[in-house]
């Protein structure tokens, strides 16, 4: 008993669980271990998958990020209209990216400089971002001019869609930035102790505003690929991507209360929580209850976290 | 006539063995003191004694009656009552409020507010603690809120309290009081078990004293009459320590550190000092002087007003840590927990966090270089832990105090450095081999401002003091001259009160 709670909490834990999960389901579910569903479940997931690198760099240095949802709409919004309207796709992107970037650094400069509470100003500039994405598009659908956009995700590289690639090169990119980078390392050490780390040399205040300035870039990525997959802009997109990436993250093993993530972790969580949607998509069960499960699992990430931190704190003194 | 008897208490986790055999009584209305080194096994016994953990053999007996709880709710109506460090009360409620939490006299569930206020009033009198009942928790000062959770196990009727380190964070005057306090529960039967580093205070206030070591009974004195300190420190280290400090003479260089001016917004009034090369430079002062203010401003780490520093006679003035550390100060502050250690992290981490960017191009990380360094300050300040990989927070309090130096002696062109507390709720070995680390690094060159709320380790290892009292220097004295009376009466705020110490 102890040995296998031991295995479960451990910093494995999560991996033994997600391979189990697999296994179980392949085996029980009809269709879904086939090419068709794995691309399938990998591109259901891309959106999540991005947006969760940075939010773990967020969770990791003590901090939250709700606005995530309304900036990934926004900027795949800024990325079609700017697209139509300069009749550039790099300008287009270029502009989301911006735009993003721009939403992240306010984010960052409210908490950082003005010390506003992390979970209230991103719930400002959620609303306000998700706001300035009606306003733009007068609350409608965005269509593309240029039949281009749409390779963004159609586009295939040895047989699997770019989205999916570009997902795999963040999940790399970030995983080495959190692990070999003196920026990685301050993030934790940020979410660790901030104060001791400040008094340690590290630069909190820039160090805060840099995690929220990528974070908003990475989801303007997120954005363009999304209405590239939709075929539109929509500034109802991507509504409650907040919860799901947050989910992602914590079932990945990445700490609430800061100085504790996994780029490993943080991919199994997005792919447990596609996983799960996805078998319940192959198993029918309508999308109202799908509700109930999502929830159930954040629940269970949290508690998992809650144990095991419990656990990480006996064996003091 | 023994009330409190632990018998044969052994308790082992994954690993280590925390307590083996541990058998002693108290007698009533005896204080009794129980010390050891960190990790000697004090905090497993109180837990053990407060319920919250359950011995794997013994049994604890009180009054006679073998006691069989198994959580702090059972321990606390068997009439044990623990006094962590960390206080157990709510800032937003009243003190008589806090008293009363989980027993409120009610009518229909609704609180008779005077009543409440009045009852505790009458009590706080009864016990001699001078705290007004209707003062939210929040409001009152570290020391009365330690009264008023003693009040808290008074109003409960505990005969057995333990408190663990009580006075660590009290000022003198503070702890003062609660010395009195104790007596005073002492004359009306109460046990205590008295958890402290402060041999001074064990002297002071306990009848008898129990000495742990590695989790066994080192040694148990029911008369502390017949001990002397060398020979309780000797019990808790397992060796002889002749002299502590071990303080000897270096030849000291030109001004390193020069401080004009210096003032800020908790330090008003400017202060001027400097420091010489190879110079050790102790701050005292009681809570409150402005020694911690003032190390803060030096490093930046507080807003200066003005003032200027120059280091080697460059102007450093930094406005933040990272400038302060580029300019070639370090500071190890005073709460390792709240602003030293990164929790959490590898000890290797907490060594290289400031010190790694000097061989990680383009920021990023070289983990065979950052390992080799980690190992080096592991094995050089003789840290003790199984491996480099280690979180920082299971190592003792002095093996984080070295951690942190490591950090800052693997940085390049140290020329200041800093110590806050060097070694508050460190044990004596630690301690000792900190001071050494101190006189290697001022003997190599560099300029060190210890700060201390104790005297005699200022007195021990400074080359000088400089006395703080209420925010202004009050006193600077040089080794030949150092005298204890004189040290304390220039910090003390009112000079009339220097007899009542």
């Amino acid at each position: 008993m102890s040995s296998l709670k031991k295995i479960l909490l451990g910093e494995q834990g999560l991996v033994v669980i997600f391979a189990v999960a697999f296994i179980i389901v392949s085996l029980t579910v009809p269709n879904f271990l086939t090419e068709r569903n794995m691309i399938g479940l990998l591109q259901s997931v891309v959106t999540i998958g991005i947006v969760a690198c940075t939010m773990m760099f967020c969770l990791a240095s003590r901090d939250f990020d709700l606005s995530v949802g309304s900036t990934v709409a926004f900027c795949g919004m800024i990325a079609v209209m700017a697209s139509n309207v300069t009749g550039s796709i790099s300008l287009g992107l270029l502009a989301a990216l911006v735009c993003g970037a721009i939403v992240g650094l306010v984010n960052g400069a409210l908490i950082a400089k003005l010390r506003i509470n992390a979970l209230i100003a991103t719930l400002a500039t959620m609303q306000i971002v998700r706001g300035l994405a009606l306003i733009a598009s007068d609350g409608r659908a965005v269509g593309i001019n240029d039949p281009n956009f749409y390779q963004l995700a159609l586009s295939t590289f040895l047989g699997i869609p770019t989205p999916i690639w570009i997902m795999l090169i963040l999940f790399i990119l970030f995983g080495f930035v959190l692990n070999r980078t003196i920026f990685g390392k301050n993030t934790l050490a940020i979410g660790g102790n901030p104060e001791a780390s400040r008094l340690a040399g590290v630069n909190v205040a820039t160090m805060r505003i840099w995690i929220f300035t990528l974070q908003g870039l990475v989801c303007a990525i997120a954005g363009i690929l999304l209405s590239s997959r939709i075929t539109s802009g929509q500034p109802n997109a991507a509504i409650g991507l907040e919860l799901l990436v947050i989910s992602a993250c914590v079932l990945g093993g990445v700490s609430l209360a800061g100085g504790r993530a996994s780029m490993s972790g943080v991919i199994v969580g997005v792919l447990i929580m596609g996983i799960a949607q996805n078998v319940m998509n192959l198993l029918n069960i309508p999308a109202f209850y799908q509700y109930l499960v999502l929830g159930s699992i954040l629940l269970i990430a949290v508690t998992l976290d809650n144990i095991r931190s419990a656990a990480a704190g006996r064996g003091r003194g | 006539m023994a009330f409190l008897e632990f018998n044969g208490i052994s308790k082992s986790y994954p690993g280590v063995q925390a307590l083996s055999d541990i058998t002693f009584s108290v007698a009533k209305g005896a204080v009794h003191g129980l010390m050891g080194e960190n990790g000697a096994g004090k905090s497993t016994l109180i837990r053990v004694l407060s319920g919250d953990q359950s011995a794997d053999t013994g049994t604890i007996v009180i009054d006679g009656q073998e006691q069989h709880y198994h959580s702090v709710r059972d321990a606390f109506h068997a009439g044990v009552t623990v006094i962590h460090q960390e206080l157990q009360l709510v800032p937003e409620l009243t003190v008589a409020e806090n008293l009363w939490l989980g027993r409120f006299p009610a009518k229909a569930g609704i609180i008779n507010g005077k009543m409440l206020i009045d009852t505790v009033r009458a009590r706080l009198r009864e016990i001699g603690i001078d705290v007004d009942p209707a003062a939210k928790v929040s409001s009152l000062s570290i020391g009365a809120r330690q009264m008023v959770e003693i009040a808290k196990a008074v109003m409960v009727d505990a005969r057995v309290i333990a408190l663990d380190e009580p006075t660590s964070s009290l000022s003198s005057r503070e702890s003062e009081i609660l010395f009195s306090l104790i007596d005073r529960l002492r004359s009306n039967g109460t046990v205590i078990l008295y958890v402290s580093h402060r041999l001074d205070e064990i002297f002071r206030l306990c009848d008898g004293l129990t000495v742990l070591r590695d989790g066994k009974l080192a040694a148990h004195h029911p008369d502390i009459k017949k001990v002397t300190r060398e020979q309780i420190i000797a019990e808790m280290v397992g060796r002889e320590i002749s002299n502590i400090w071990g303080w000897r003479e270096r030849s000291l260089g030109p001004v390193r550190l020069e401080v004009k001016g210096l003032s800020g917004s908790r330090l008003p009034t400017p202060i001027d000092f400097s420091v010489r090369k190879g110079e050790i430079l102790g701050f005292f002062g009681l809570i409150g002087a402005g020694r911690s203010e003032m190390a803060r401003l030096l490093f930046g780490a507080d807003h200066r007003h003005q003032g200027t520093v120059a280091i080697d006679g460059v102007t450093a003035a930094p406005n933040n840590p990272k400038a302060a550390i580029h300019a070639g100060m370090v500071l190890c502050p005073e709460d390792r927990k709240l602003d030293g250690i990164i929790q959490g992290r590898s000890i290797q981490e907490n060594i290289a966090i400031s010190s790694r960017r000097h061989f990680s191009p383009f920021g990023i990380l070289s983990p065979r270089k950052e390992a080799a360094l980690a190992d080096q300050f592991i094995a050089r300040l003789r840290v003790r832990t199984p491996s480099r990989k280690q979180d920082i927070v299971n190592l003792s309090g002095g093996n984080q105090q070295k951690v942190i130096l490591g950090r800052w002696l693997s940085e390049q062109g140290v020329k200041v450095l800093v110590v806050d507390e060097p070694t508050r709720g460190i044990d004596v070995g630690a301690k000792s081999e900190i001071y050494e680390i101190l006189y290697d690094l001022a003997a190599d060159g560099m300029a060190i401002v210890v700060i201390s709320s104790e005297l005699p380790e200022v007195m021990g290892i400074s080359d000088r003091i400089m006395v703080m009292c209420g925010g202004k220097v009050a006193a600077d004295v040089a080794r030949a001259n150092f005298n204890e009376h004189q040290i304390l009466t220039a910090a003390l705020p009112d000079k009339n009160a220097a007899g009542t110490f």
